[in-house]
Parts: C-alpha cells; sequence; structure tokens
C-alpha cells in the first residue's frame, strides 16, 4: 500500500478523478479533475502545483562532502558555486548510469541531491572511510513543484523579500512565510519557467494552502503526473525506467546506458574529479557510444492516412505513452522510442528514443511502428533534437 | 628512473620470502618493515633481559620445504629441532594423554583412555595424511579466477587434481565430505575418548573465531596437520633461536642477492597515480618509487590505510570491507625460574617439549568460545603452551625457561570494557587455568608478559588481531581469498600485489603466499 505524502490531506478532496498510481512508494495523483489536458495547459499557460514529495532526498556533508560529490556525479561539481544547482547522472564503475537527479551546494562542504531512485547505500559507499556524513532526509522535506509563466509571480506574493526576478535558473535561495522557511530552487520537470519548494514536512500542508489561496488570482492549478508527463517529453528530460535502464535494475549488459548514450554529454567533465566510471567513459568518448539519444517527429499524414484505411480518425498518445515501438530504417530495426505524446503546444505527434549510433542522422527520416487496429505499420518520422519546448522565460532573469 | 623494481611494504615471513625470489630472480628490491625487528608474526623477541619469546607463532612445521632448500635458509643458519613428543594432554583427573611424533607408540597412550580409539587411531591417521597430501599441494599454487581462467592457469592444478584422484572415489568423497565438516562431526565419528578429541581437535580452532561445532573447522584441523610428519598432528617443530630465525634466514637469504632490508620506516600511503601503484611514502615523508609495490600487509591495511577506498571499484570496496577478521587469539608469555611441576607428573622433560595441551574435551572448548561469542573472554579458557627453552638453551639464561601460552578465546570485540583493563586479567586466568594442572607455576613466574588482539593489531599489524589476516573460514580460502576475482596476488590497482597470510593459502608460518606471489610478480613482469 502505498502512504500518503505530506500534502495528502489537501489532495484528497481535489482528485474527483480518483486516478492514483504508486511513486517511489508515495500514493501520487495521475490528474486531478477529469481533464489532465487542462493541467497540461495549466503548466504551460498559468501556473500548476504538483507535488514532487516522493523524490529521494540526501544531504551530503563533512570536509570530505566535495570529494565524495565529485567521486559520485560525472560533472565538476567544484565548479559549482555555493547556491548553485547542478543537474547530472551518476555512474557505475563501467560507466553507466546509476540514476540522475540534481546536487545542490548548499555550502563549501554540504550538498542537498534529488534522486529517482534510492541511492543511500551507494553514496554512503563510495564515500567509505572519508570524513562525510550521507543522510536520507526524503521524509524530512515535502517539496511541491510551482511551474508554469506565473510561477514566480505566484511566489513574490508568497514571499515579497526573495530575490525571485534575479534568481538564475539552476540557482536556490531561501524564503519564508509568516510561519515557516523554504528553500526555493529555480528547477522543474517541465521545460517551462518554474520552481520547486522544498519545506519541512510538518510544514507542507500549510505551503500548499498559501500557494493555492494566492494562485486563485494567476490560474493555479493542482497537476498530477498525466500533464508533468506530457512536458517533461516536451522538453526532453529522461525518466528512469522509461527511457533507459538503471545499471542497478539491469538485467542484462545491452541494457545498459552511458551519459553519452542518454544525450548527457554535456554533464560529463572528464577534466573534472575522479569519478566512478570516469576511465570507462574516457575509452567510450574515444571509441564512441554505441547508442544516441534522439527525439522524433512522426509524420502526421501518414499517421491520418494509416487509419484512414481503415475509416478511423487518427489515434495517438494523449497522456504520454512509456511502450517502447520500434524505429526502422531500410527495413532493419535500428532502435526505438520510450516515451511517446501528442505534443498540445506542437501540435505534433514527438517522441524521445535511442537509435545506434551512425544508422541515421537528426534530420533524417526513419520508420516508426504504429499499430491500428491490431495490424503492425510503419509511418515516417523525422530524427531531431530531442528538445521539442524550451521557451525562453525557462532561463530569463527578469531586471528589479 | 627507478632506483627498485620492487618495494615490498612489511617484512614479515611472507614478505621476506617474495623479497628472496624476486631477488633471487635479478629484481632489485627494498623492503620497508615498520617494527625495529623483521618477522611480523614469525619474530622472536626479548622481552625481558636474556629471555627471548617467539611472539607471533610458536613452531614452523608447516613451512614450505621447496622455499627451505630453494633459498638454502640451513645455509643461512637456519636449524630445527624436533620435538619427540607431538602433543602433552594432562587432564583434570590427574592423567595425561601424550602423543609421540613416532606413531607407533601412540595406540599404547591412547589406550589409557579408550581401547576402541586406540585401535581406530591409525586408520584416522592414515586419512589424515592421504587427504593432506592433497592439500599440501595446493599449497604453492595460485588459485585459479573462476571468471577469467585460462589453460595455463590450470594447468598447475592438474597434478592435485589427479591426486585427488587418485586418492579413488571412495577417498574422493570422504575428502569433499568432510571439508565442510565441523571438527566435533568428523571427530565423533571416529573416537569416544574426551582426552583425544580436545587433544586433536584445539588445533583446528586456532586463529578462528569459532567453536569446533562450527562447519569448517574439519578443514582446518586437517590444514594445520600439514606440518611435516607430526603423528598427524600440529606441528611440533621448533627453531633453534626462535621462529624468528626463520625471518632471519629468509632476510639472509634475500640480502645474499642484493636485497635491500631497512626497519623502523613506516610506510605512511601507497603513491597511486593513474589507477596505477607507482611508489609509497614513508610516515618521515620520503618517497620511494618502484615498478611495482608489494603488500605484506593485510587486506584491509592495504586498500583502506596504505591505498585509499576511493581507489576500488565500489563491489571489489565492499568484497575487501566484508573480509571477516575477528580475532580470537591472545598470548601469555612467562619468563619461568624453573620448570613447573605437573600434578600428572610426566617421567621425563620430553613431555613438556612439544605441545602441552589445555583441552580436556570438545565440549570444553566450545564452552570456551561460547563466552567469547558474545564479547567476553573465556572463563575456562582452553590453552596451547610451549616451552621452547628445553630443546634449545640460546632462548632463556642456564636453568631458566621460557613458557608461551596461546590463550582461547580473547575476543577482539569486547562486549564490556576494554582490553587495556582486561588485559591483567587475561594473564590472571591464563595463569590460574594452568596452575589447576601445575600448581607450583605461580611461584615459578619471573616475568609476565601478555599480547591482546588489540596489541596484535596496532602492533602486529593485524586486523582485530587476526593472526591469519582473516579468519580462515570455507567462504575465505582459495580463489575467494583474500576476495572472489582477486585471489592470483594481483590487486585492482595497477602494480600492486598482496603477498601476506591475506591471499591463498592463508595463515600460519607456511611461506606459501609469499612463495606463490613472487611467482606471479616474476610472471606478469616478463
Amino acid at each position: 500500500m502505498p502512504i500518503p505524502t505530506p500534502f495528502h490531506s489537501r489532495q484528497l478532496p481535489l482528485v474527483t478523478s480518483q486516478e492514483w498510481r504508486e511513486w517511489s512508494g508515495y500514493l501520487a495523483p495521475i490528474t486531478y479533475g477529469p481533464s489532465y489536458e487542462y493541467e497540461y495547459y495549466a503548466i504551460r499557460n498559468a501556473a500548476a502545483l504538483i507535488d514532487v514529495s516522493p523524490l529521494f532526498k540526501y544531504e551530503i556533508s563533512g570536509s570530505d562532502a566535495t570529494r565524495l560529490a565529485n567521486r559520485i556525479f560525472t560533472r565538476n561539481i567544484e565548479e559549482l558555486n555555493i547556491g548553485q544547482i547542478g543537474y547530472t547522472p551518476w555512474c557505475d564503475d563501467h560507466g553507466k548510469v546509476i540514476d540522475d537527479g540534481t546536487v545542490w551546494r548548499l555550502e563549501e562542504n554540504r550538498y542537498r541531491v534529488t534522486a529517482a531512485d534510492p541511492n543511500l547505500r551507494w553514496f554512503q559507499d563510495v564515500g567509505y572511510a572519508m570524513d562525510v556524513e550521507v543522510h536520507d532526509v526524503s521524509t524530512q522535506y515535502a517539496a511541491l513543484a510551482l511551474q508554469g509563466p506565473q510561477a514566480r509571480n505566484i511566489l513574490m506574493q508568497l514571499d515579497q523579500g526573495a530575490p525571485l526576478k534575479s534568481l538564475p535558473y539552476y540557482q536556490l535561495t531561501y524564503g519564508e512565510t509568516r510561519r515557516f522557511p523554504f528553500t526555493i530552487t529555480r528547477t522543474g520537470y517541465t521545460g517551462d519557467l518554474g520552481y520547486e519548494l522544498w519545506v519541512e514536512a510538518q510544514h507542507a500542508e500549510c505551503l500548499w494552502d498559501q500557494l493555492m489561496g494566492i494562485g486563485q488570482d494567476y490560474g493555479l492549478t493542482p497537476a498530477g503526473l498525466a500533464a508533468l508527463d506530457m512536458a517533461r517529453v516536451e522538453a526532453g528530460l529522461l525518466l528512469i525506467e522509461v527511457d533507459y535502464i538503471s545499471a542497478n535494475t539491469a538485467l542484462i549488459d545491452s541494457q545498459l546506458s552511458s551519459p553519452y548514450e542518454l544525450g548527457l554529454s554535456w554533464t560529463v567533465d572528464l577534466d573534472g574529479g575522479e569519478f566512478i566510471g570516469k576511465q570507462a567513459l574516457i575509452t567510450e568518448k574515444r571509441k564512441g557510444s554505441d547508442w544516441t539519444f534522439v527525439g522524433l517527429e512522426f509524420e502526421w499524414l501518414e499517421l491520418e492516412s494509416i487509419f484512414k484505411a481503415v475509416d478511423l480518425p487518427p489515434q495517438v498518445a494523449g497522456r504520454a505513452n512509456r511502450d517502447p515501438i520500434p524505429i526502422y530504417k531500410w527495413g532493419e530495426q535500428i532502435g526505438q522510442v520510450t516515451s511517446r505524446v501528442f505534443s498540445p503546444i506542437q501540435k505534433k505527434y514527438i517522441g524521445l528514443g535511442t537509435v545506434e549510433t551512425g544508422t541515421a542522422k537528426l534530420g533524417e527520416m526513419v520508420d516508426v511502428e504504429v499499430t491500428v487496429e491490431y495490424s503492425r505499420q510503419r509511418i515516417r518520422a523525422k530524427l531531431v533534437k530531442p528538445q521539442f519546448f524550451s521557451p525562453k522565460r525557462k532561463r530569463a532573469v527578469l531586471d528589479d | 628512473m627507478n632506483a627498485y623494481d620492487v618495494i615490498i611494504i612489511g617484512g614479515g615471513h611472507n614478505g621476506l620470502t617474495t623479497a628472496a625470489y624476486l631477488a633471487k630472480a635479478g629484481r632489485k628490491i627494498l623492503v620497508l618493515e615498520r617494527r625495529s625487528l623483521l618477522g611480523g608474526a614469525a619474530a622472536t623477541e626479548e622481552l625481558f633481559p636474556d629471555f627471548h619469546f617467539n611472539t607471533g607463532s610458536s613452531h614452523a612445521g608447516l613451512l614450505l620445504p621447496q622455499v627451505v632448500d630453494d633459498l638454502q635458509l640451513q645455509r643461512h643458519g637456519l636449524e630445527f629441532l624436533d620435538s619427540p613428543v607431538a602433543a602433552y594432554a594432562p587432564q583434570p583427573d590427574g592423567r595425561a594423554l601424550t602423543l609421540w611424533r613416532d606413531s607407533n607408540q601412540n595406540p599404547v597412550e591412547i589406550a589409557q583412555f579408550s581401547q576402541n580409539d586406540a585401535e581406530a587411531y591409525p586408520q584416522f591417521l592414515r586419512l589424515v595424511n592421504k587427504l593432506t597430501r592433497v592439500l599440501r599441494n595446493i599449497l604453492p599454487l595460485t588459485p585459479p579466477n573462476p571468471k577469467a581462467a585460462s589453460l595455463s592457469d590450470l594447468f598447475p592444478w592438474l597434478r592435485p587434481a589427479l591426486q585427488a584422484k587418485g586418492l579413488g572415489d571412495e577417498d574422493l568423497m570422504e575428502f569433499m565430505r568432510i571439508i565442510p565438516m565441523t571438527t566435533k562431526e568428523l571427530l565423533d565419528e571416529w573416537f569416544e575418548s574426551d582426552a583425544l578429541k580436545g587433544l586433536l581437535g584445539l588445533p583446528s580452532v586456532a586463529g578462528s573465531m569459532q567453536g569446533p561445532q562450527a562447519s569448517g573447522t574439519a578443514f582446518m584441523l586437517l590444514y594445520q596437520q600439514l606440518g611435516v610428519s607430526n603423528a598427524g598432528l600440529q606441528s611440533s617443530r621448533f627453531v633453534k633461536g626462535g621462529v624468528g630465525q626463520v625471518s632471519a634466514a629468509l632476510a639472509k637469504a634475500a640480502q645474499a642477492h642484493s636485497a635491500e632490508i631497512r626497519i623502523d620506516v613506516p610506510v605512511a600511503e601507497i603513491i597511486i597515480e593513474d589507477g596505477q601503484a607507482v611508489g609509497i611514502r614513508l610516515e618521515d615523508g620520503e618517497v620511494i618509487k618502484a615498478k611495482a609495490i608489494v603488500s605484506n600487509a593485510s587486506p584491509r591495511h592495504t586498500f583502506f590505510e596504505l591505498a585509499s577506498p576511493s581507489h576500488l571499484p565500489v563491489k571489489i570496496m565492499r568484497r575487501v570491507r566484508n573480509i571477516r577478521y575477528r580475532g580470537s587469539t591472545a598470548k601469555v608469555l612467562l619468563a619461568l625460574n624453573d620448570l613447573p611441576l605437573f600434578n600428572s607428573a610426566p617421567p621425563s622433560l620430553e613431555h613438556l617439549s612439544g605441545h602441552i595441551v589445555i583441552a580436556s574435551s570438545l565440549d570444553l572448548i566450545e564452552r570456551a568460545y561460547d563466552d567469547a561469542k558474545y564479547g567476553r573472554i573465556s572463563q575456562s579458557p582452553v590453552m596451547d603452551i610451549t616451552i621452547p627453552s628445553i630443546l634449545d638453551d640460546t632462548l632463556s639464561p642456564a636453568g631458566k625457561h621460557i613458557m608461551e601460552i596461546t590463550f582461547r578465546y580473547a575476543p577482539y570485540n569486547l562486549s564490556t570494557n576494554n582490553w587495556d583493563k582486561q588485559k591483567d586479567e587475561l594473564g590472571k586466568l591464563a595463569i590460574d587455568t594452568l596452575a589447576a594442572y601445575a600448581p607450583d607455576i605461580k611461584d615459578l613466574i619471573l616475568h609476565q608478559y601478555v599480547i591482546t588482539p588489540q596489541d596484535y593489531e596496532s602492533d602486529y599489524g593485524q586486523p582485530e588481531g587476526s593472526i591469519f589476516h582473516g579468519q580462515m573460514g570455507l567462504d575465505q580460502l582459495l580463489f575467494m581469498r583474500p576476495i572472489a576475482g582477486y585471489a592470483q596476488y594481483r590487486s585492482p590497482i595497477h602494480n600492486l600485489y598482496l603477498c601476506g597470510a591475506g591471499t591463498h593459502p592463508g595463515g600460519g608460518l607456511t611461506s606459501a603466499p609469499g612463495f606463490n606471489a613472487a611467482r606471479e610478480i616474476l610472471r606478469k613482469r616478463k
């Protein structure tokens, strides 16, 4: 039985859809109301409130904290300033991705880490015999993602003192209400302007109430995982166990992925610390990777025509679909689409996937499988950069 | 340019063996010993003026004959002294069981306790000798890596394999059956006399934090009887001048081939660059480089203190961390004004010249272990005592003697109190226990010196006082010693090798780990 998050009492009356799912052991709404699209549009056009408390959260501290962080993460942690946040994967000894998340430098030698999967034992064992403490603070903090073009305006009402206008993307600051302090990170899983708010779990409901109160004037809508999933595919953000399989759970070698194979070369600093997997990644960089992470745009007219052949309108994954489908070129399978969704804002049927390196270039056409009335068919799709939506507001800093 | 081909960290007998073989093969060798004397746990120390004690191993019967010959140790001053008596076991009822090196005398001795056992004993001995012959041949071999063994790695194993096959189907099955057995089960199958079983069973728990009812102790019973012909018992082969003379002879053999040996030079760190060991840094800051580094230290000290855990892949680090040490051995060393008189009044000095065993039954050993299991010093300890000065007058002043008591069990982790406070208590327990058999002992003591598991850790580099650098349980032997995947004396760090008791075949004064390591290093460097 999944357990409630600290926001559960507030979510319960709102989840009229009765659609819940389990997320890392917690009960999480898939949608609140009858329409996930309404919640999706809140993310893109107004603001949405998403409970992300089930994320795993860790704190690393002690005189060797930076040393440990640099050993774990592929990014050069030395380059993170205090208050800065880095998105990064972390690898096993063979350079295969275990998980990905954010690392916040809170102090010279104190870090917060978010992760999709449990990582306490790994972090502690990597730090074995170092002067460092790793604590799981997952239940200590509740977390709300406030995402969308109005997110800043709402947050400025909550705490008029916080330097939100000047807070850059992937930086953190501290806020407070009259009743409790909280941490603000300019991060999110939607590819939009947005923040994540981290608060001691006991203040969770109060934070929710205040935000919902302020948000009324801004169209703030609680959003579930269905809307979040659509937004993250548009933004080209990876989902563990969907777009890649963790080295911890892979059953066979071919299920493993390196950061290079997931389009994360920008997070790998081979000139930085001696992170775990570095030697393997140096070798991979020299020899080339087996797989390449890509975006796909399905050819809409072809999709229409194969459905029209059986007198049906085109059927697409409205909510993001996580069942992989094959990608072909010249009749040979060269990869798979791992996530796909009809992008309401792009009005395109899009996907994220991997192809064998060298088989197809960006801009080229490939074939993807579409099932029409139990019959497997193929239509063309264009390989594109795996990021379909990245508005300027996501990173923009305002003048005071 | 490196001044040395190989630096060996630690001048224990295995480190010196490796040094001697590598030097003999023309390598330029530097041995660095932290203490001011060589030998590690194969050392003889003058703890009190003119009284020389074996502080670690007390006998040398397991030493590979091949090493003695190859390195001409006898030419370098090694002289063995064989006691005619293998073991003398005084009993609480005033009787005593003596087993002689000449096994023909033993049925008569055993018959005083059990006629059945007297008849079974020669057959038991034949079996033990057959099985130990197979074991003996695997000591000087490198365990294959089950994950990546090549034909040439397996070839040397052909001989013991054929030999095991040569045992015949029945004996081979018996061999396989016995290895995971408990000492108690094995001895109960053969014998009925508690005295005999206690005497035979005590060596099987030497150095281990387990009692004779633990699986795998039957294997250790065989291991401890690998020594040169000794009536199916643990060796009673001593060394003139003390066991430290083995180390001295090894050192001379190494020096004869131009190896350089320095004492009083604690190594602080193994210098590792790009995943390769390139040299060492001494505690005084001096840096010495070499093409290869060999560590005679335990796996824990080598990988976690001399190197750092972060030099190992996490999976490997976990395996190294999981090595069980769990020391349980203490020594009580006594300088005596004269030989003690035992209640069981042996007719001659000879009786006391081998092992004196205070373990009148397997149950007594198991109960002694019960205390240790819960973090207490055994209140009724079992003891293996030697008086090497009977055969060797160079160890003590004329007419006076040294007595070395190996005390079981002294658990490294005490549930209450610490070793500093329990040290005297342990000495008193040992002497009180002995006094029940030799009442005059208390009046004869000139000096007393106690070595606790904590001392073995801090002074002798044996983690948790584990005299074998890791318990010799079935899961920590052969290709799993020190850890699975790295039983070939190599380590996950390039050019860093291990040669100590933490590697195959394990602890004891065998020289086998050092011998095997040298062969592997030479093979690599071709």
